[in-house]
């Protein structure tokens, strides 16, 4: 009776797009509502995947996440050297410094200072010139999209193009000179600012004038050493709050989700795309049963059970949820691809694929339950009412 | 055409009840129905609207219960099976005839004739060659691939026939079979009724209140106030 099923759902051409219109568009609406807050959590967190090389990041015990500067004194890196397992331990900077362009405007840049003798914790790709290259006076490595975008120098003419930064130009940092030597490229973040990379000591003359700059220590662990323990030993010895990299990914993500309203917006817009998809075909299927109903009379009369039935209406729902699910999703992707290189946070994991196909059986689950409950209680008797 | 060849009961009814509803809304649809039907035989229920006659089919054909009184078909009585084992027994032993056709309008003349075939468990291609033979035998062989809505009201009909008929059973029940059609399309849908749906092993039950195709009857069955009012003697074979 499959194939009597699919016939009978795709017969009533209005009422089957009907049901997978619905489908699509709250698997689209799932799907892309998540991806991009998936996107944006990822974007929280950018800076320390690209900042792979340590095992421990080691920061003031009050710290809430990434950009939750607590500068630590410099002499904390000397206390952290000295703990049992660690096999290295370098200074890294983060702070926030204005950037003066050339028309005039100032540009806030995240500058990321790395240790000056081994430039750890560098950007993960570089597009021009060298890491090395830092060691150059003034030397400062600027992230693509800053360069291109935010950093860039006004047009040649007016009405032009903006000027994409590039190596060799010179910037004003602070009141400072920064020669541009290089340009990465890394993970976008929450706050879309460029990235300036360059060295410890340089970055500390860029930021504004405190008594405490270091940041994060970023800890390798001795071969063999279980990085946990290690955590608990730099808390004990030192007082500092000491996280994996994956543990400190998820403070940092936990604090966006319980501090800002990210999570309730997107799950508003997630949860609505459900309901009306949900409104939408189950109507839909709804109307289509309701139209059906003197068959499926007709088909019980003939001797076709309820789990028969049953079996009818749920291979239709699941066929336009299949179908609607892959439309949905396929125009997702669609969307996450042709945005790929603007601002727009899209991460599309296979969890939420996971996620969105269990949200659209239980679309089909709901709109078969009253389409069931109709034809489950239908007298086969109607078949002789005209 | 089939002369009555009437072997053995198909159809028993003693004292058969039915009532909707209860207290000051009671209504009786059947009030006592006594009833025998004969194999090879085609009985006519007739009698004015809302005297009973739908109901009373629907009573024998398993798809309604009865308040009282002992009905069986073949033998079975449906009060005793469970409601599972009713609706197989329905799907294999009882063809059905609907006034309004119910013909699911996306299938084909052939897939529509196949579903008692498929209900029953057999495949796709089996059933559908089967129902092709069958719209052969009832004058639709080209009809096959046809939907519905590309049908006439009296091709319509004999898809419906050969879907009642396709899987064999023994009991075939009718429900005006001819009221949407003109005069001549019913009396050409009755005389293949007759020659299709008759025979030593089968019975035939129709409800009509269509008094052109009384004649078809060998034996008629008027229905009143959900009694049976009377039951005219069998007839004489009759020439068409």
């Amino acid at each position: 009776m499959n194939r009597i099923a699919l016939k009978m759902l795709m017969g009533d051409r209005a009422k089957y797009f009907g049901i997978v219109i619905g489908i699509t568009f709250a698997s689209f609406l799932i799907t892309q509502q998540l991806a991009i807050f998936v996107g944006l959590m990822g974007r929280t967190i950018g800076f320390l995947s690209d900042t792979g090389q340590g095992d421990v990041w080691v920061m003031d015990s009050k710290v809430q996440f990434i950009d939750d500067i607590k500068p630590l004194q410099d002499t904390e890196l000397y206390r952290v050297r000295g703990i049992t397992g660690v096999q290295w331990a370098l200074p890294i900077y983060k702070g926030l410094s204005k950037a003066r362009l050339d028309n005039g405007n100032f540009q806030t840049c995240n500058i990321v200072g790395l240790d000056d003798a081994t430039l750890m914790g560098g950007p993960p790709e570089m597009l021009e010139g060298k890491l090395e290259d830092l060691r150059k006076a003034d030397g400062i490595i600027v992230d693509e999209n800053g360069a291109i975008g935010k950093l860039a120098k006004g047009p040649k003419e007016p009405g032009g193009q903006p000027v994409p930064l590039k190596v060799g130009d010179t910037i004003e940092l602070n009141d400072h000179r920064a020669i541009v030597v290089g340009i990465c490229r890394v993970s976008r973040t929450f706050q879309s600012q460029p990235f300036i990379y360059t060295t410890y000591s340089r970055a500390t003359t860029f930021a504004p004038k405190e008594r405490k700059l270091l940041s994060f220590i970023l800890v390798k662990a001795k071969d063999g050493q279980p990085i946990v323990e290690l955590c608990a030993r730099i808390r004990s010895e030192t007082g500092l709050e000491a996280k994996t990299t994956q543990s400190f990914k998820e403070t940092t993500v936990s604090y966006f989700m319980k501090y800002t309203g990210i999570p309730i917006n997107f799950g508003i817009a997630v949860v609505l795309g459900f309901l009306v998809g949900t409104a939408i075909a189950g109507q839909t299927f709804y109307n289509f049963t309701l139209d059906n109903l003197k068959y499926f009379g007709a088909l019980k009369a003939m001797g076709a059970s309820n789990f028969t039935l049953l079996r009818m209406i749920l291979l239709q729902s699941l066929t336009v949820g299949a179908i609607g699910y892959g439309l949905g999703v396929g125009m997702a992707a669609f969307v996450g691809f042709a945005a790929r290189n603007t601002e727009l946070a899209f991460l599309l994991p296979w969890q939420l694929l996971v996620i969105t196909a269990a949200a659209v059986l239980l679309i089909c689950a709901l709109t078969s339950m009253l389409s069931l409950y109709k034809v489950f209680r239908l007298e086969p008797a109607i078949v002789f009412k005209s | 055409m089939t002369a009555k060849q009437a072997t053995a009961t198909a159809v028993t009814c003693r004292n058969v009840t039915k009532t909707y509803g209860s207290g000051d809304s009671l209504v009786h649809a059947l009030r006592g129905i006594d009833l025998e039907v004969e194999t090879g035989e085609l009985l006519m229920l007739v009698g004015p609207s809302g005297c009973g006659k739908t109901t009373l089919i629907s009573v024998v054909a398993g798809i309604l219960d009865r308040s009282g009184g002992e009905c069986s078909v073949f033998g079975q009585d449906f009060s005793a099976m469970s409601q599972s084992a009713r609706t197989r027994w329905r799907g294999q032993n009882i063809g059905f005839v609907f006034q309004a056709y119910n013909l699911i309008p996306s299938l084909t003349a052939a897939e529509n004739a196949a579903v008692p075939l498929l209900l029953n468990g057999m495949n796709m291609r089996e059933a559908l060659d089967r129902a092709r033979a069958m719209l052969e035998r009832v004058g639709l062989g080209d009809r096959a691939k046809s939907l519905p809505n590309q049908l006439s009201g009296g091709q319509m009909q004999r898809v419906a026939i050969a879907r009642a008929l396709i899987h064999e059973p023994r009991l075939i029940v009718c429900d005006e079979p001819t009221s949407a059609l003109d005069h001549e399309t019913g009396h050409k849908v009755l005389e293949l009724l007759r020659e299709v749906a008759v025979g030593p092993d089968r019975a035939l039950v129709i409800v009509s209140h269509d008094q052109r195709i009384f004649d078809f009857a060998d034996r008629i069955a008027r229905m009143d106030d959900g009694r049976i009012a009377e039951i005219t003697p069998p007839k004489e074979p009759i020439d068409l």
